[in-house]
């Protein structure tokens, strides 16, 4: 018997580099790519800008309402006279930051109950499920500016306010992974090789469940920056911060004498968070290839 | 009977949630810093502590928490949610005069979601490489990606500005005189754009969802069997294929609710629309706690017995829903 091997030798190749095998399909996602691209230039204009265009967002610098490309200003000024391009640069970090970290809370409230509820089943999942039907029934955006008006409008309390809201989607999907995934084989295997159930939800179950939980999570970032631009549109954001909602809000009674100050922050809004959730389209090509060739 | 029995169970249910809800309010307002006796002594220009003993004691804010609580879920269930100091009116009386605003958007807005959303579905699932299936896919993202408030300031920009086709802002005009029909074109006109900024967020949610099904649905055996007894293409897309496509919709028509409702809190403030939105938007302004936590009371109501619709609705499509017990 000749040692035939199953695959021919290229496809042994690709399966040896899981990494590579998804990079390989995320680049034949063209939009994809080129939104990791436009996505990697916002993330340095979010680090860098405001150290090379060094003019304070907060300072009033000429008249208001200069329109963009005159003066010297880029992207004009604002009501107060404010250097919109300045403030722009730094309100991308505002946004980036808050998109990720409420993202992050609420991954980690989401994967915890929803892995609790799928691995352990019976009661503990029947309460889980009902909290988290609870939290889809209070209308998010109304729920987070409780919040926030009740206690502070401070960047921790808004990214807490974003991400106690929009874990739920994450904790159905955990859940439903779990499910699945704990009827496997290798997972009954490390169970009887004495794997505590820490293990088993951690090491054993959770790696293989992670895939469609980071494509949500992906897409979390890009609707807690739509979110955190909602709740400073309304006003609900720190003061002592700028943001791009925040911008569009207290411009917006002057939009007949300088509608750009407007547009311009919500094409920023915009252009980030389609880019995520082209990228985030990119990595579920990547990382579920099978759900692509339906 | 086994209908009757679901509707029931779903409304006993129904109960239990808004219960769960108003604990959350109460102990938010616990947990929050300050409390009425504050606001009240601010808005009398300040109090010392036997003045503000005593405001609390006429309260109860002495009563230990599970009192006060029983106390405002009794209150509630008697349709009191206490007293707005901001607007000095009952908070019910406020919300139930804002109410008719907003659901008179909110569903305006649902149903042009569903309505075009499944038209622009069912057409691009019949030409998935036409030019409306392009479109459904590029405004998807669009409605995906783009701040809400920012797509009303937009049309606001577009169509009540430069070309002054619909009113800036608020729900009617009130030096227009004459009959119904005059009050209803005027509402009309000014539900137009809200309607349309709201209803993008959903509708390519809608169009993306009914395309796909509608796709599984024409190439299932049914709708061969159909086609093979000689009907008309289009017969068999609206009278069988539709019918069975729509139940998904439905669904996550119902769960969209919640996101409905903050939806239209952005859009109310965009056009100051009059409704439980520019309500929250201001009492929170105001610090208005009693306003703002009655407000999410309501919505969370609004959106059960939205989901409890759907439920129903979902019935009535689709028999299969629900046979099971």
């Amino acid at each position: 018997m000749t040692d035939k091997p199953i695959l021919p030798e290229e496809e042994m190749q690709k399966a040896r580099h899981p990494f590579a095998e998804a990079w390989e399909m995320f680049r034949r996602n063209h939009a994809a790519v080129a939104a990791l691209i436009v996505l990697i230039l916002i993330v340095l204009g979010a680090i860098f800008g405001p150290i090379l265009y060094a003019t304070d967002p907060f300072d009033m610098v000429w008249a208001p309402f200069s329109p963009p490309g005159q003066e010297g200003f880029l992207l004009g000024t604002d009501y107060l006279g404010r250097d919109l391009m300045a403030m722009i640069l730094s309100g991308a970090r505002v946004s980036i930051v808050i998109g990720l970290a409420a993202a992050l809370v609420s991954v980690f409230i989401g994967v915890s109950i929803g892995a609790l509820a799928g691995f352990y089943r019976g009661w503990v999942e029947e309460v889980l499920m009902r909290i988290t039907e609870f939290f889809q029934v209070l209308p998010t955006l109304l729920f987070s500016m409780v919040i926030v008006a009740l206690f502070g409008a401070s960047l921790p309390m808004i990214t807490f306010a974003i991400g106690v809201v929009s874990w739920t989607a994450v904790a159905r999907i955990t859940r439903s992974e779990f499910l699945r995934i704990r009827e496997l084989e290798y997972v009954t295997a490390s169970r009887s090789s004495g794997a505590n159930n820490l293990k088993l939800m951690f090491r054993i179950i959770l790696p293989n469940a992670l895939p469609p939980i980071i494509v949500q999570s992906a897409l979390m970032v890009g609707s807690a920056i739509l979110f955190e631009a909602g709740l400073s549109f309304l006003g609900l954001t720190d003061p002592n911060v700028v943001s791009w909602g925040q911008i569009i809000g207290s411009n917006r009674q002057y939009i007949l004498d300088a509608s750009f100050t407007v547009t311009i922050p919500g094409v920023a809004i915009f252009v980030t968070v389609l880019a995520i959730s082209l990228v985030g389209d990119g990595l579920n090509d990547a990382l579920n290839p099978k759900l692509r060739q339906r | 009977m086994s209908l009757l029995r679901t509707i029931v169970v779903r409304i006993a249910y129904a109960t239990i949630l808004l219960v769960a809800v108003l604990v959350l309010n109460f102990s938010l307002l616990h947990l929050a810093p300050g409390d009425v006796a504050d606001t009240i002594s601010q808005s009398m220009g300040g109090a010392d502590q036997e003045l503000l003993n005593e405001i609390r004691a006429d309260y109860g804010l002495d009563q230990p928490f599970l009192v006060q609580l029983g106390r405002y879920i009794g209150n509630v269930l008697r349709f009191d949610l206490g007293h707005s100091f901001f607007y000095n009116q009952p908070v019910t009386k406020l919300i139930l005069e804002r109410m008719p605003a907003t659901l008179l958007l909110v569903v305006c807005a649902q149903l042009l979601a569903l309505f075009v959303g499944v038209i622009l579905g069912v057409y691009s699932a019949r030409h998935p490489n036409g030019p409306v299936s392009h479109f459904v896919t590029f405004f998807a993202l669009f409605g995906y990606s783009a701040p809400v408030f920012w797509t009303g300031i937009l049309l606001l920009i577009g169509f009540s500005l430069n070309v002054h086709w619909f009113p800036v802002a608020g729900m009617r005009d009130v030096t227009i005189e004459g009959g119904f029909w005059v009050h209803f074109i005027d509402i009309a006109r000014h539900l137009v754009l809200p309607t349309i900024t709201l209803a993008s967020i959903f509708l390519a949610l809608y169009s993306r969802l009914s395309r796909a099904t509608m796709m599984e649905v024409l190439g299932s055996d049914y709708v061969r069997t159909a086609k093979a007894k000689g009907l008309s293409e289009r017969e068999v897309v609206y009278k069988h294929a539709l019918k069975n496509s729509l139940s998904p919709v439905i669904t996550l028509a119902g769960l969209q609710f919640s996101a409905v409702i903050s939806g239209a809190v952005l859009v109310e403030t965009v056009f100051s629309w009059p409704g439980l939105g520019t309500l929250a938007f201001q009492s929170i302004i105001a610090r208005d706690t009693p306003t703002i936590l009655g407000i999410l009371f309501f919505s969370a109501l609004v959106v059960i017995v939205g989901n409890l619709l759907t439920d129903l609705a979902l019935r009535l499509v689709d028999p299969r829903v629900g046979s099971k017990g």
